[in-house]
């Protein structure tokens, strides 16, 4: 940012300023959009890059929740209804079994089905041939399943389908724009500077409302502000496994605690998650302590899982809220995990005296929408707009006509259509082809590799980048035109920092074949090369999904 | 648990993986693919990595654990795999001991899941039904199957391909044939286990080549072994590959039923054809998802004829008085010998015989792959993949040709001209050739 100026141009003038562009930034755009407002949304990484983009991609139906959290579990199934229906194509109809290991509690095995009719999370005993039958990889010890309605949701697609439709009316959503400022007029902000961060420059923007969504950052976007928020992010380390060992979200009939669910998420399945405090959203490591815990107890479940080989680890931050007012209820005896995951809508009006701030804080993927939706209502209630939430009704762009759910097998299905093949591949192990890299290219260069890699898929799979790394940043060489040796350079800092990025999830986790992997790796881009991306600058958690 | 202990659970040998969990070994090092003779010569079909580790990922996690059957609730995204041979030339070469061409091999029985099979299709599995119905039409079936015009009329209609090499039925079955042979199931008044072995003939040495069955008796014999013939039907392996699962299971069932009371009783099971040995050895597990006690059993005590006939040599019980057969032979080891993993015994067992001067035509693939290249869609592609062992083998000029496979005997006979025979009547001939030097 050394190169940053001071605004030269007139402020940029808009109804709704919205800070974070995870799922629920991504929803408020659309639902205010929808209201007939112009807004603008800022995210200082990628779009989707923080907490929505490294959860475990799970559609929650509410079951998880229903003994110490009856009104998240309630909003759970209430949401993922909606979900169904508006947003098919980021959704995976799995479906979730809940089963009793011989580790499980009696009392919470029997008591599961009429916990779940109390909050209306549709429940199904489900008998255990045919459990067995569909999930062969399961425990044999076993002793009871119910069928519950979740599913796996692909997070980017959904966060992207938001965006275009808000963009359809007229609204933005900037990545890699950061908000270093915020200036104070008494009771009210009055502009708000704006740090371009790829050119460095600074923008001022002029919003009648400033809504945070900034997740587990939201205290440092309120600190600008000069109100104190204080939220308690929590850790959460998540396993990707290179095959899904179940196409159904496995989880276990126990309160819920660490490596106790199971979610296949297009080619992979992750074993998540720990839950862990940590002081600083930006820096946490994934520790060898809590693979061995997530390993030991997602044993429980598939017991073959020690020979089946794991991608890389990664963790994402809660955005928990445990504000004085939650706090002092004295609830937050059983630790972390006694935050509520219910969200809030926090106006620092009648709070902090600051009229035109909101934060949305706490919740969870599942709830994005009802979050967007409470927190676009509070918006209006303050601008005096008077239009109903549409969100709900509404099908999102891009999800298809008539096919619905996605499915695993589209993507091969797709390519083999066209003759398959791997001349065509960029990432032999997630099928991008050229075209679809192309596609994207067109539509966000100027970006990173690993913007492609959350908008294709690109590098998830077992060779982690090693093949696909130096096509695609061909490519995107190409793209950038002049000289050859103007090319390269910015495109080799690119190849090494995506393989970094690659390298730092699957560090933790680097034995056996996937050890192997990365010497291979290793000497494709060291050895060939002559790239030195493996020495990893930092120490920060592997990224999202694997 | 540390991860110290992790890392030695998840590298230690245990049971076998199944097939589906086995693509967690891929490093994508494209091995496979410069081993896969089919993938050489087409585009149809893009090489065992694309197919094998690398599409599984996107195929039902469901077929990922041991013994599990896999669902078919859902279509199969797969297309081009139909065009893998099916050879097994991958799994042999894969340094990681991914089992591609078995993944390939269920990915094509999922492709024809629930659909009904094509009559071309079905029709290719039922061997031993073939088999049968040929043998009491001959010498009209011979006529049909040897005549151009109904070969055109096969072709158009059910696309097995007008030039493709088909079998002659012969006029007497080999089981017809014998005489004194033990042919029921095991019981205790059975020839003693020591002193026998059990035959697996397989449907080509009884409906199309006898002769072979005969000289395998013959060389077992003169080896002082009682032959057991019991009940069996075809192995199923023409059905496995053409994605017929379910009745390949009921093939394997009642030979599973015949064979394990032999195996328990400690018999040896010797088979002629090495594609029959390796789908008792191997496919029933990998393929059938059979995997009981008396399946192990039966795989345990399964030996290529030529396999048992090393093992007797090296344990100097082999009779090793074979006349002089004064001539030069090309063999052809066939791919589905090379999945067994016990060299090329037969190469061993020339090198016995005084004059034979045996050479090792080392091409992979001769291209039929079983039913593959008689397929009309296929059947270029077959020709293609044997090109340079048909090649090889009219620039040698030699008259005869050994190979341990029936398929791939009629395919290269066809191509070449050659006369086609397994190793075991070689090696009856070079017993003979003893005796009748003899005074």
């Amino acid at each position: 940012m050394a190169r940053m100026t001071g605004p030269t141009r007139l402020p940029r003038i808009v109804d709704v300023l919205i800070v974070g562009g995870g799922a629920t930034g991504a929803g408020l755009l659309r639902d205010l959009a929808r209201r007939g407002l112009r807004c603008l949304l800022v995210e200082k990484g990628d779009l989707a890059s923080g907490t929505s983009g490294r959860y475990h991609g799970l559609l929650h139906s509410g079951a998880r929740y229903i003994a110490r959290d009856p009104q998240a579990a309630r909003e759970c199934i209430a949401e993922n209804a909606i979900l169904r229906r508006i947003a098919p194509a980021t959704i995976e109809e799995t479906g979730g079994l809940y089963v009793a290991t011989p580790d499980d509690p009696d009392d919470y095995v029997d008591a599961f089905a009429d916990r779940c009719d109390a909050v209306n999370v549709p429940c199904d005993d489900e008998p255990l041939a045919a459990l067995f039958r569909r999930e062969p990889a399961l425990n044999r010890q076993i002793r009871r399943a119910y069928r519950v309605p979740d599913a796996s949701l692909e997070p980017w697609q959904l966060v992207e389908a938001n965006l275009r439709d808000a963009a359809d009316r007229g609204s933005q959503a900037l990545p890699y724009h950061q908000v270093v400022g915020m200036e104070r007029n008494g009771g009210f902000v009055s502009s708000v500077s704006i740090a371009d961060l790829r050119s460095g420059t600074i923008e001022r923007v002029v919003p009648r409302i400033i809504v945070s969504a900034a997740g587990a950052w939201a205290g440092r976007v309120a600190a600008l502000a000069g109100i104190e928020l204080r939220m308690s992010p929590g850790k959460g380390t998540m396993l990707v496994y290179n095959q899904r060992m179940t196409d159904t979200v496995i989880a276990r009939c126990k309160p819920p605690g660490d490596g106790d669910i199971m979610v296949p998420v297009h080619t992979v399945a992750i074993l998540g998650t720990t839950d862990i405090p940590v002081e600083d959203p930006d820096h946490y490591e994934v520790t060898p302590a809590e693979i061995e815990d997530l390993i030991y107890e997602g044993e429980k479940l598939f017991p073959d899982l020690r020979r089946m080989r794991i991608l890389r680890a990664y963790a994402g931050v809660r955005p928990l809220y445990a504000a004085a007012e939650f706090a002092r209820s004295g609830e937050l005896a059983g630790g972390d995990r006694a935050i509520s995951r219910a969200h809030a809508v926090i106006d620092h009006e009648s709070r902090d005296g600051v009229a035109n701030f909101v934060s949305i804080v706490g919740g969870k993927l599942t709830t994005y929408r009802l979050m967007a939706e409470q927190t676009a209502d509070v918006v209006c209630a303050k601008l005096g707009v008077d239009q109903p939430c549409t969100t709900a009704d509404e099908v999102l762009p891009g999800q298809g006509s008539g096919r619905g759910y996605y499915w695993l097998g589209d993507r091969l299905a797709a390519h083999e259509a066209t003759g398959g093949g791997d001349a065509a591949l960029i990432c032999e192990c997630e099928l991008v082809t050229r075209p679809m890299l192309e596609a994207f290219l067109d539509e966000r260069m100027p970006c990173s590799l690993d913007d492609v890699r959350r908008g294709t898929r690109l590098g998830m799979g077992p060779c982690q980048g090693a093949f696909c790394t130096f096509r695609a940043a061909g490519v995107m060489a190409a793209r950038t035109g002049g000289t050859v040796a103007a090319q390269a350079e910015p495109v080799e800092d690119e190849l090494v920092a995506f393989l970094r990025e690659r390298y730092r999830g699957t560090r933790p986790i680097a034995w056996g074949r996937q050890l192997q992997e990365l010497w291979l790796s290793t000497g494709i881009y060291w050895g060939a090369l002559g790239l030195d991306a493996f020495v990893s600058p930092g120490s920060e958690a592997g990224d999202g999904h694997g | 648990m540390t991860i110290a202990d992790i890392v030695a659970q998840a590298s230690a040998p245990g049971q076998p993986r199944s097939v589906g969990l086995s693509a967690d070994e891929c490093l994508k090092c494209n091995v496979c693919t410069t081993a896969c003779p089919v993938a050489r010569v087409t585009d149809l079909f893009p090489g065992p990595k694309y197919s094998g580790p690398q599409a599984q990922r996107f195929r039902l996690g469901s077929e990922l654990a041991p013994g599990s059957g896999r669902l078919s609730v859902v279509p199969s995204p797969d297309r081009s795999v139909d065009y893998c041979s099916g050879c097994g030339f991958c799994t042999t070469a894969c340094p990681a001991d991914v089992k591609i061409a078995e993944m390939n091999n269920r990915a094509r029985g999922a492709l024809r899941s629930g659909r009904r099979p094509r009559l071309r299709d079905w029709l290719l599995g039922q061997t031993d039904l073939t088999g049968r119905l040929g043998g009491l039409t001959e010498p009209l079936a011979n006529w049909g199957l040897h005549n151009r015009l109904v070969r055109v009329l096969i072709d158009r209609i059910l696309r097995i391909d007008r030039r493709a090499p088909l079998p002659r039925f012969a006029r007497r079955s080999f089981r017809s044939r014998l005489g004194r042979h033990w042919r029921g199931r095991w019981s205790a008044n059975a020839p003693a286990p020591a002193t026998s072995v059990v035959y697996f003939h397989g449907c080509a040495a009884n409906y199309y080549e006898p002769e072979v069955g005969q000289a395998a008796i013959d060389v077992l014999e003169r080896n002082g072994f009682t032959v057991i013939v019991p009940p069996q039907v075809c192995c199923g392996l023409p059905l496995i590959s053409n994605g017929l699962y379910a009745p390949a299971r009921g093939r394997a069932r009642s030979n599973i039923a015949v064979l394990a009371g032999y195996a328990r009783a400690g018999y040896r099971i010797v088979g002629t054809s090495t594609s029959c040995t390796h789908t008792l050895k191997a496919e029933y597990r990998e393929m059938l998802d059979i995997d009981d006690a008396d399946a192990r059993m039966v795989a345990e005590a399964t030996w290529d004829i030529c396999e048992l006939l090393v093992d007797l040599h090296a344990q100097g019980r082999l009779d090793t008085r074979f006349g002089a057969l004064d001539r030069t032979l090309p063999y052809h080891a066939p791919c589905q010998l090379r999945s067994h993993g016990i060299g090329l015994p037969a190469l061993d067992l020339f090198e016995l015989v005084p004059g034979l001067r045996a050479i090792d035509l080392d091409h992979d693939c001769c291209g039929i792959a079983g039913t593959y290249g008689l397929k009309s869609e296929k059947y270029e592609i077959a020709m293609a993949v044997g090109k340079p062992l048909f090649e090889r083998i009219r620039a040698g000029g030699a008259e005869q040709v050994a190979c341990d496979s029936e398929t791939c005997r009629w395919q290269i006979a066809a191509a070449t001209g050659a006369r086609l025979r397994h190793p075991v009547e070689l090696l009856a001939e070079a017993y003979d050739a003893y005796l009748a030097a003899e005074p």
